[in-house]
């Protein structure tokens, strides 16, 4: 297996230009979303789904920042967010056909040949990424440019990115520049900076798309501690097979019980 | 009589211009919760063909293989019409993938629909013109064995084996050995059937949709019960009542687990199980929990009466399908809702970040 590859997105130079978004489109000739205007800020596609793979979120926050004294600065936070190629992926675990599947390159894509769209991995997924598309009944998200990886070529996305916001490289190496970049940043006063999916500890065992944040989580419409589901899977079917044996044993008492009187 | 219970303080939480975290389930009404109704149907449907087949109930036994070959084979056609291309139906058989729900439940669908499907068939036979001389099918009226039904019920089985061994070089051929391949094949619903009623509430909790996800221990006991509400029911109403008077005590029984689950899912769950108390999911649950009770007393009470156990079989079915109607309408309000995801996981690491500030998190949220 080749390296780990993944994503750094750092939202910090984020300028909110959308040509990850067009860049992702363009590659993977993706659908349109439906030109919805959201009226929420620059946001006109207001989620990640089957065809938008990346999403650049825009929040605009009103409180002061108290940074070299000027008071009462509006502050606008954007970020482009991606499917987190999950180290324990919901999607592909629960998959009953096996479209999904793990690359050589640690990342996790459907095969669009094989899925028969019976929707499991869209409620599974502990940060809402994967979706299926309507009029054609299959299941979609960002492959990480599996294409262009095999070629040897970088996403689209990350090509695209004129701030390089968006990095993109062997795993290892972007969590450790990711380490310098928000100790910089803590350093220089911006004491929110924070990672987010980078530890191998959390709840999906680590996410080969991270980011650098400015705020919380949630203010992005990330989940603050996503946790893969299947992690209780055992404990689940522990609890099935009590209340299937729960069933068989009410069912035989019911006819033990009233055999005398049939 | 309050419609409403004690007012939850609004949570503080922050969110993406209030945009849900995660996605809906996509599942559709009716397929995805009829499908629902009728796996539990056709699973505890032969638990029941089982047990009367036992303790020799033969009208009962008829009307249970036919309903649980008739559930399996409906709830897979509308599990294929569910799919975004039925065509690839057959690809859930392409692995078996135990970290899957769906792959496991299909399989044991799969099996549960051929099975109950040879039970029927088995039974049908049974009664076509003899020629053989064959040992009597339900020697369970006889002799001593009749005040054992189930000695009596496993004589029936043997006899019926030791017909087959006895007439395999004759002229039975195929259809004589229908009947002991019925038998056999019930036998394995035994297995299966208890599996297909509630490998469903594992399907669901799987997810990470919190209001389904943190049920995972009630909701897999909501399902039994309901499922043998369900086949009692069907059975109740397929059955002269002479005949019925297990099947009405399944119902009773069903009723009676259905309804408990429910209340102790509610009262562990507290905010998180919310959506199962408000808005639409909240109708359907409490008229579910209604036709539920009221069924599960008529069921006590019908005896012979022809008229209350149609009422009482009614009621448990509608009960039985509002349930699934509303805990699938529960998932897609707690999944529409960002607070559900949010405040548990931020309360989650407020507590692991400073466990003395625990306390203070949990009395924000009283409801819990």
């Amino acid at each position: 297996m080749a390296e780990r590859m993944g994503f750094f997105t750092d939202t910090s130079i984020c300028i909110g230009c959308k040509a990850c978004e067009v860049a992702c489109k363009e590659w993977n000739q993706l659908p349109d979303d439906g030109f919805v205007f959201e009226a929420t800020s620059y946001d006109n596609t207001g989620t990640l789904g089957a065809s938008t793979w990346r999403h650049v979120a825009f929040i605009e926050q009103s409180r002061p920042v108290a940074a070299g004294g000027d008071d009462g600065v509006d502050r606008w936070l954007m970020s482009s967010d991606v499917c987190k190629h999950c180290t324990h992926a919901a999607c592909l675990d629960v998959c009953p056909t096996g479209a999904l599947f793990r690359t050589e390159f640690d990342t996790v894509v459907v095969q669009s040949d094989v899925c028969n769209g019976c929707g499991y991995c869209v409620p599974a997924c502990p940060y809402g990424v994967i979706d299926r598309r309507e009029d054609d009944g299959r299941a979609w998200k960002c492959t990480m440019c599996y294409d262009r990886q095999l070629g040897g070529l970088e996403p689209a996305c990350a090509k695209a990115c004129p701030t390089d916001s968006i990095q993109f490289g062997p795993l290892d190496e972007l969590r450790a520049r990711a380490e310098e970049r928000v100790t910089r940043l803590r350093a220089d006063g911006n004491t929110e900076a924070r990672l987010y999916g980078e530890s191998p500890d959390d709840g999906v065992g680590g996410a080969g798309a991270f980011f650098l944040l400015l705020d919380e989580p949630e203010v992005y419409g990330l989940p603050p501690d996503p946790v893969v589901t299947t992690r209780d899977l055992p404990a689940m079917w522990r609890w099935a097979g009590a209340a299937a044996l729960s069933a068989v044993g009410a069912v035989a008492l019911a006819f033990l019980g009233t055999g005398e009187r049939r | 009589m309050t419609r409403e219970r004690a007012m939850v303080p609004e949570a503080e939480f922050r969110s993406y211009y209030g945009r849900p975290v995660i996605k809906a389930p996509i599942w559709h009404e009716p397929h995805m919760p009829t499908y629902l109704y009728l796996g539990g149907l056709s699973g505890v449907s032969s638990s029941m063909a089982v047990m009367a087949r036992l303790t020799g109930h033969p009208r009962l036994a008829r009307t249970a293989r036919v309903a649980a070959a008739a559930g399996a084979a409906l709830g897979a056609g509308l599990l294929a019409a569910e799919l975004g291309r039925p065509a690839r139906f057959l690809n859930m058989l392409r692995v078996f993938k135990p970290t899957s729900p769906m792959s496991v439940g299909s399989w044991i669908l799969a099996a549960q629909g051929g099975l109950s499907a040879i039970a029927v068939a088995g039974d049908l036979a049974s009664d076509l013109p003899k020629t053989g001389g064959r040992a009597g099918r339900l020697p369970g009226a006889g002799g001593s064995a009749g005040r054992l039904p189930v000695a009596a019920g496993l004589a029936g089985f043997l006899s019926g084996a030791g017909g087959l061994a006895g007439r395999l070089p004759g002229a039975g051929g195929l259809v004589g050995l229908l009947p002991v391949a019925g038998d056999a094949a019930l036998l394995a619903t035994g297995v299966t059937g208890p599996l297909t009623a509630t490998y469903t509430a594992v399907l669901i909790a799987d997810t990470a949709v919190p209001a389904w996800h943190e049920a995972y221990r009630e909701l897999p006991f909501l399902f039994a019960g309901s499922a043998m509400a369900a086949a009692g029911a069907a059975c109740m109403l397929g059955t002269p009542p002479a005949h019925a008077g297990p099947a009405r005590a399944v119902a009773a029984l069903g009723a009676a687990m259905e309804t408990v689950a429910g209340q102790v899912l509610e009262r562990r769950l507290g905010f998180i199980g919310e959506p199962y108390r408000t808005g639409r999911a909240g109708r359907l649950m409490r008229a579910a929990r209604v036709l539920t009770v009221g069924g599960g007393l008529l069921a006590v009470v019908a005896g012979r009466g022809r008229t209350l156990t149609a009422l009482s079989g009614l009621a448990l079915t509608a009960g039985s399908l509002y349930t699934r109607f509303g805990i699938l309408e529960a998932g897609r309000a707690s999944a529409a809702d960002p607070k559900y995801t949010v405040v548990p996981q931020r309360r989650r690491l407020d507590a692991q970040s400073s466990p003395d500030r625990g306390s203070d998190a949990g009395a924000a949220q009283p409801a819990s």
